[in-house]
C-alpha cells in the first residue's frame, strides 16, 4: 500500500454508473521520512471516510475492489486506512492528534 | 517480489481492510546489499518481521492468496525475513553482518 495526504476532492457528475455514489479524493503521495508531498497525484476512492488534510494509505490494482464500498466496482485505488501515527527508527514522523502538554 | 528493509511502523485505527490483528510496517525498498532506495511502502506483516530486518514482500493481487488476506484489499505483504543473499557465489548480504 502507498501513503498519501488527502489534498482535495474530485467531483464528477458525468461518470460510469458503476462508480455512482462513491467519493473520490485527491491524494498527494508523501515521503514518510519528511512527510512532504512528492507532487505525484492519485484519484482514490474513499473506503473509510477520510477528510482533507488526513494521511491515508491506499491499495492498488484489483485489490481496490475488496472493500465494502468498492466490491464489484472498477476501483484500482481505494483508501483503506486513515493513519494515526508513522514511526521511523523508533521516532514518530507523524502523529494525527498530538497530545499538547499543559503549560506548567 | 521486492526486497525491502523494515524502517518503522504505521498505526491506524480507522480501517476498511477487515484483516484481523493487522500489523502494518513501513518498508523502504532496498537492493541486494541492503542499501535502501528512498521508496517507501506500507506492507502487512505476515512473518513477525522487526525493525532493521531485510525482508521480501509481494505486491499486487497475488497478495490475496494467503489465509489472512483472502478477499481482502491488501496489495503488499511481507512474506519472508532474509537471512542471506549471495550473488554470483559471493555473499552480498547476511543478517548477522546487517
Amino acid at each position: 500500500m502507498l501513503l498519501g495526504r488527502v489534498v482535495g476532492t474530485v467531483v464528477s457528475t458525468h461518470k460510469s454508473a458503476k462508480i455512482e455514489g462513491l467519493k473520490f479524493l485527491l491524494l498527494d503521495m508523501i515521503q514518510p521520512a519528511t512527510m512532504e508531498g512528492q507532487g505525484k497525484y492519485v484519484v482514490a476512492m474513499d473506503g473509510v471516510g477520510a477528510g482533507t488534510g488526513e494521511i491515508v494509505f491506499y491499495t492498488s490494482g484489483s485489490c481496490g475492489r475488496y472493500t465494502e464500498a468498492t466490491l464489484g466496482r472498477p476501483a484500482d485505488a481505494t483508501i483503506i486506512a486513515i493513519v494515526d501515527t508513522i514511526e521511523i527508527g523508533g521516532k514518530p514522523t507523524y502523529v494525527k492528534n498530538p497530545v499538547i502538554e499543559d503549560a506548567k | 517480489m521486492i526486497l525491502g528493509k523494515i524502517v518503522g511502523t504505521v498505526v491506524c485505527t480507522q480501517r476498511a481492510d477487515n484483516v484481523e490483528g493487522a500489523r502494518f510496517m513501513l518498508v523502504e525498498k532496498c537492493d541486494q546489499h541492503g542499501t535502501t532506495t528512498g521508496e517507501f511502502h506500507v506492507a502487512l506483516d505476515q512473518v513477525g518481521a522487526g525493525p532493521g530486518e531485510v525482508i521480501f514482500m509481494s505486491n499486487g493481487s497475488p497478495n490475496r492468496q494467503t489465509e489472512r488476506t483472502f478477499d481482502k484489499p491488501i496489495d503488499a505483504s511481507i512474506l519472508g525475513i532474509v537471512d542471506m543473499i549471495d550473488e554470483s557465489g559471493k555473499v552480498v548480504y547476511s543478517k548477522e553482518q546487517g
